[in-house]
């Protein structure tokens, strides 16, 4: 034993669940038994992004990928791996090989191969507890060198060159942004890191806090030396505890290692940071409503203009940019706009992370360059559809974006060709769906939720999605009447041009973009009473099949008494006394029963 | 101021930069309707009726908020944006209860205004309408979230223009409300019951607490006495509830009115006014010569003595003693009077007609009470007056006027000014000088301490001495003026603090705004005031010292300003309240 080991634990949401902490105490445990604790350094990684095989364990050197790992399996590893030094086959990851430059090779894993990791370069490779680890791979080198090398309208150059864009959902371009708040003439300026993710299923941000929290803070730096700033806050959600602690940590080291605070490395920049919690309101990570809530008032939208880059956070020239955004900012100063601007659409440069979703065998957290077609997302990355099932939308954007039909699964991934066939980038979220799901009961499922998380301030929004809602109800409850769906796009229009903020602006859209391209499935809801994904559970009948063996189960949980037969002999059920409960079809043993 | 050219639904226009579109619009005579808009409140963006089209930008704009630039191209009237328009204004009322021929507002609603100009004629979209109950605990303001249109007028102005932040919004999407910290009962609130939301809400989720069904009983029962008094700002603004313009002054027809209405006397504030005069100047000398805190404050206002005590209890000793002239009144017809007509005070109904619902407030204090009794048994408001003059089928506008009864009818023109703000320091120191020089103030108008300005400051020379007095109206402005007098304690000497914008004129209690009005509006405010100031000039005698029925009383019944009948029927102590939901000044955001 001469060789000194390591063993990262994913400790992501999922894997988390999938109980890795335990995982670590039996990893501890074993390595006692063995003496192996001074050889041996056990690293929490954050999220890897490959949610559906956790939990994960990489042992290094070699980047061996063990994934699904169970308590039993501890001994294993430990004994084969670390003592005998013998990868145990059977739990490690492996697919084709490929390289890139950001990710080493994690195992042979092609989940990994189509993706591009500049946002995520560090999570999973350090110890996002670990400062030593962050500068081990150039971390504070970008910042250092602004700080020696650049004047602050300098890097609002190279950032505008580098044709970022916001990652938080608009894509509004970084660069302007900066440049608008140097701009302004104020001794004092702020910037604010977004990082109140609130898009459901998303944790994009949550994962880039947790595995790499001083990507975020050396981009905040840069950042308000280019404009000007001393102040920075990280907005972020109180339900994230771990990303909370992690920045604290990550804010105390970067301040006794001179990183933050007075005159930042000798120059006569000096920056802080001070994270503010959110109690996790959707609509405070639309940016007016962050900075109110930053200030302490109740978050809600204000109509711009004034934008933030003149009046933000306490009325000064705010730069607010998503936890994304900031983690671009180093590699974009390290390795040049030049560079990052090689990569992506004409119009889209760089990687977007993106929260892979839904049904679909490759769950979890990806990074992948502008440009790749959702096709391959799906398919190559996400391991296509499970149970042989037959793919039917792909949502993206979250709550906010719109649901894709077959058709458009060529298109490339960028701001505007995802606009253009009626969703949006978003923040990142991708949920793929089958042909057993409903498409209006998925519009009335986003809906239900920006109807719950708008923030009460203007009319359309309020009322508008209230109403939006109620109808949707009704149609997958078989109450929908003629002139429901004209009701829905008038509603839906309105909502999307009138509303004050983004959120409203976008809360139709989940609606109107299944509308387009799922339309027929509103109408069969609402002329034919049906619901071809049999998922609107008042649409549905039940008939019982001649495999029916007369056990009486049905009969017994029928609460209308709906089932008529004696014992071993063939069932009905009266669909006049039907009330379509469903709990016939739970009860039978014989898959008898069909849903129709 | 730069001009820019814009178009106006494809009419050129030349209009000034650095304005928004709808006060661009405006100014060309183009009113684009509006709800949540207030001219003297921060820009909220929130009902979105406002909306117009852009030419260039995606989505509609609200004309409220955005700026108008060179060469934008406005459509306010389109077929599209009639539309968007139309349903807007149909969300709302789809969450609005169908009761407006039940409605307190009925007829004076912005609500109903706007869906009438909105062309509504059928619902399209109607569901689930909110369901809350009333909050009928506060002894002044009834809250009632079920007509609430969150427009959050109400709570600008609770906090931008008043400073008491009662009101703010809860919860979320369609669960939103406007309501007290914590959702208390809103007489345990901060709430200072000036009823400035009242003014301002555009419908009738806020009114005062009605006591008109309470007074019909007593006016029916022979055996009492019901006596009246009328604050003088009632008869600056009654006559607006009967379409009248502003400013007109109804007091000889609201006198014959109320007796119209059952009335056995009518007597005037005013009068009391001017018994508050004599004893708040002669306390001011008092303290001027040592016996006391400076500066003296004023305490007419009842909302203001409730926020005194609430957020500025470092002030109480500086807060004069001398009960409101309401409540003055109150406390001489239950005694002086009630001997002189030989009854007993118990049968005596005694009621105030006030621009004012903290006054409703005021009258239920217990310290006030006189005897056991209360002053005054019942405050309504000009609003509840109006209704029940109207209820009555009585003919305002055209009726003969008539006079205020004897012994507590007559008033000097100092008493006729309170209704205004800097009217009290006026009257007072038209008396206060004469007091201590024995000389008479020649110049009598104070010009410096009349007019809107939010904190208004003058100075008077007494033998040689220079009095500096200040006068601030409206809660916030009054917070103002005590921080500076935190941080300069011998700034003045004197001030005065009316707690509603404009002072008693534009009380919480007053006619709603007309449909060609907007609610506090500056220029309805000065026309009030001015009428106010008119029956000031036209009265021979313009000083409270003068008042020979005030002279009377003194004689027969209080012996001298400050005596010990004066201190006890007169005079009162305010003491420190903490209600839930204060928040502490240094953390309060602003």
């Amino acid at each position: 034993m001469s060789r000194k080991y390591s063993i990262t634990i994913c400790d992501g949401p999922t894997c988390l669940h999938k109980k890795s902490k335990e995982l670590e105490s039996a990893i501890e445990q074993c390595l006692k038994e063995h003496a192996l604790t001074d050889k041996v350094r056990i690293n929490l990684s954050g999220c890897l992004g490959m949610c559906g095989k956790g939990p994960i364990l990489i042992v290094k050197p070699g980047y061996t990928i063990y994934g699904s790992v169970t308590l039993g399996d501890v001994a294993e590893i430990i004994e084969k791996h670390i003592i005998k030094k013998k990868p145990v086959a059977r739990l490690a990851i492996e697919e084709d090989h490929l390289y890139n430059r950001f990710f080493r090779i994690f195992g042979d894993v092609n989940f990994f191969g189509k993706q591009l990791r500049i946002v995520l370069r560090n999570c999973g490779i350090i110890d996002p507890e670990s400062i030593d680890d962050y500068l081990s791979v150039r971390g504070y080198e970008a910042l250092a060198y602004v700080l020696t090398q650049m004047k602050p309208l300098d890097v609002v150059e190279e950032v505008k060159k580098s044709g970022l864009r916001g990652r938080g959902g608009a894509g509004f371009p970084t660069g302007i942004k900066w440049q608008l708040t140097a701009r302004e003439k104020n001794s004092e300026k702020f910037v604010i890191c977004n990082a109140d993710e609130g898009d459901p299923g998303a944790f994009m941000d949550r994962s880039t806090i947790e595995g790499d929290p001083h990507s975020v803070i050396e981009g905040m730096c840069v950042g308000g030396y280019a404009v000007g700033a001393q102040k920075g806050f990280i907005y972020i959600r109180a339900e994230y505890p771990l990303a909370i602690k992690r920045l604290e940590k990550a804010i105390a080291d970067a301040k006794a290692e001179g990183f933050l605070g007075d005159k930042i490395m000798g120059s006569d920049f000096s920056f802080d940071i001070e994270i503010r919690l959110g109690a996790g309101a959707f609509v405070c990570g639309e940016e007016t409503a962050l900075i109110h809530s930053i200030e302490g008032h109740r978050g809600m939208p204000r109509p711009r203009p004034p934008y933030p880059s003149v009046q933000g956070v306490f009325n000064k020239p705010t730069l607010i940019n998503n936890v994304e955004t900031w983690a671009n900012i180093p590699v974009i100063i390290l390795d040049g706009a030049e560079w990052f601007k090689s990569i992506g659409t004409e119009k889209s440069k760089g990687t977007k992370v993106f929260a892979l979703a839904g049904k679909i065998k490759n769950t979890g957290l990806i990074e992948v360059p502008m440009g790749i077609t959702l096709r391959s997302i799906i398919y190559d990355i996400g391991g296509g559809i499970p149970n042989n099932k037959k793919f039917k939308a792909l949502q993206t954007g979250g709550p906010s974006g719109g649901c894709l039909s077959e058709e458009y699964l060529d298109t490339k991934i960028d701001y505007e060709s995802l606009a253009k066939v009626g969703s949006i980038m978003g923040s990142g979220g991708m949920i793929v769906l089958d042909e057993d799901t409903c498409m209006v009961n998925i519009a009335k499922f986003f809906l239900e939720f920006t109807e719950n998380e708008s923030c009460g301030k203007c009319a359309p929004c309020r009322e508008g999605t209230k109403r939006m809602l109620e109808i949707l109800t009704r149609i997958t409850e078989g109450k929908g009447e003629e002139g429901d769906i004209n009701k829905l796009q008038r509603l839906g229009k309105l909502i999307q041009k009138a509303s004050l903020c983004g959120l409203g602006q976008s809360a139709p859209n989940p609606v109107l973009s299944t509308l387009k391209n799922f339309r027929s499935e509103y109408e069969e809801h609402i002329k034919e009473k049906k619901c071809r994904a049999k998922v609107c559970s008042t649409l549905l009948g039940y008939e019982i099949s001649e495999k029916c063996i007369g056990c009486t189960a049905c009969k017994k949980v029928c609460p209308t008494g709906a089932i008529a037969g004696i014992q071993k002999s063939l069932h009905v059920i009266d669909q006049s006394k039907c009330i379509r409960c469903g709990a016939c079809f739970e009860a039978c043993k014989f898959n008898a029963i069909k849903r129709i | 101021m730069k001009k820019i050219k814009i178009t106006i639904n494809d009419k050129p226009y030349e209009v000034d930069d650095g304005q928004t579109i709808m006060q661009a619009a405006d100014k060309l005579g183009f009113r684009i309707p509006r709800l949540c808009y207030h001219p003297k409140l921060s820009i909220e963006g929130a009902c979105r009726v406002c909306i117009v089209q852009v030419e260039g930008m995606r989505n509609y704009v609200a004309s409220c908020a955005y700026p108008v630039s060179g060469g934008m191209k406005i459509q306010t009237n389109t077929e599209e944006i009639r539309q968007a328009r139309r349903d807007i204004v149909e969300l709302i009322l789809d969450n609005h209860p169908e009761d407006c021929h039940t409605c307190e507002r009925d007829g004076v609603c912005e609500l109903q205004r706007l869906a009438h100009l909105t062309g509504m004629r059928h619902r399209h979209f109607e569901g689930e309408k909110k369901h809350y109950d009333k909050d009928l605990s506060s002894s002044s303001v009834v809250r009632d979230p079920n007509k609430c249109v969150l427009c959050g007028r109400c709570v600008r102005l609770c906090s931008e223009v008043q400073n008491v932040f009662a009101l703010g919004h809860a919860h979320r999407g369609f669960r939103t409300v406007v309501v007290p910290a914590y959702n208390m009962p809103f007489k345990d609130s901060v709430c200072t019951a000036c009823g400035q939301c009242i003014n301002v809400c555009p419908t009738a989720a806020f009114v005062e607490k009605n006591f008109t069904q309470e007074l019909y009983p007593k006016m029916g029962d022979t055996s009492l006495i019901k006596i009246a008094q009328v604050a003088p700002s009632v008869r600056a603004a009654i006559g607006e509830a009967f379409g009248l313009e502003p400013g007109r002054t109804m007091e000889l027809q609201t006198v014959a009115a109320l007796r119209r209405l059952g009335f056995d006397y009518v007597f005037d504030t005013q009068f009391s006014a001017d018994l508050t005069i004599m004893e708040e100047a002669s306390e001011f000398l008092e303290r001027l010569q040592g016996k006391g805190k400076l500066p003296m404050i004023t305490s007419c206002s009842s909302a203001w003595m409730k926020c005194v005590e609430q957020f500025h209890p470092d002030f109480l000793e500086n807060i004069s003693t001398c009960k409101s002239p309401m409540s003055m009144m109150g406390a001489i017809i239950r005694t002086y009077f009630a001997e002189k007509i030989k009854k007993r005070p118990e049968d005596i109904v005694s009621v105030a007609v006030m621009c004012c619902t903290a006054k409703k407030y005021e009258a239920a204090r217990p310290e006030l009470m006189v005897n056991g009794l209360p002053g005054v048994d019942m405050v309504i408001t000009t609003r509840e007056i109006a209704w029940m003059i109207k209820s009555a089928g009585i003919d305002f506008v055209n009726i003969k006027g008539e006079n205020f009864d004897e012994p507590l009818g007559l008033s000097s023109g100092a008493g006729a000014i309170f209704g205004t703000t800097g009217g009290v320091m006026e009257a007072a120191l038209r008396t206060a000088y004469e007091l201590y020089t024995g000389e008479t103030l020649m110049d009598i108008e104070i010009q410096d301490i009349r007019g809107l300005k939010g904190v208004k400051v003058g100075k008077v020379v007494m033998d040689g001495k220079e009095i500096r007095v200040a006068v601030a109206h409206g809660l916030g402005n009054a917070s103002k003026l005590l921080d500076e007098v935190r941080r300069d304690p011998n700034k003045y000497h004197f001030i005065e603090i009316m707690g509603c914008p404009g002072g008693c004129v534009g009380g919480g209690g007053q006619p709603y705004a007309g449909s060609n009005s907007i609610p506090l509006d500056e220029e309805c405010l000065k026309k009030r005031a001015e009428a106010l100031y008119g029956l000031d000039r036209s009265k021979t005698i313009r000083r409270s010292h003068q008042n020979p029925d005030i002279q009377r009383i003194y004689k027969e019944f209080l012996g001298r300003p400050l005596s010990a009948t004066a201190h006890r029927i007169l005079h009162t102590h305010y003491q420190a309240k903490k209600p839930c939901g204060i928040i502490p000044r240094e953390l309060q955001v602003r």
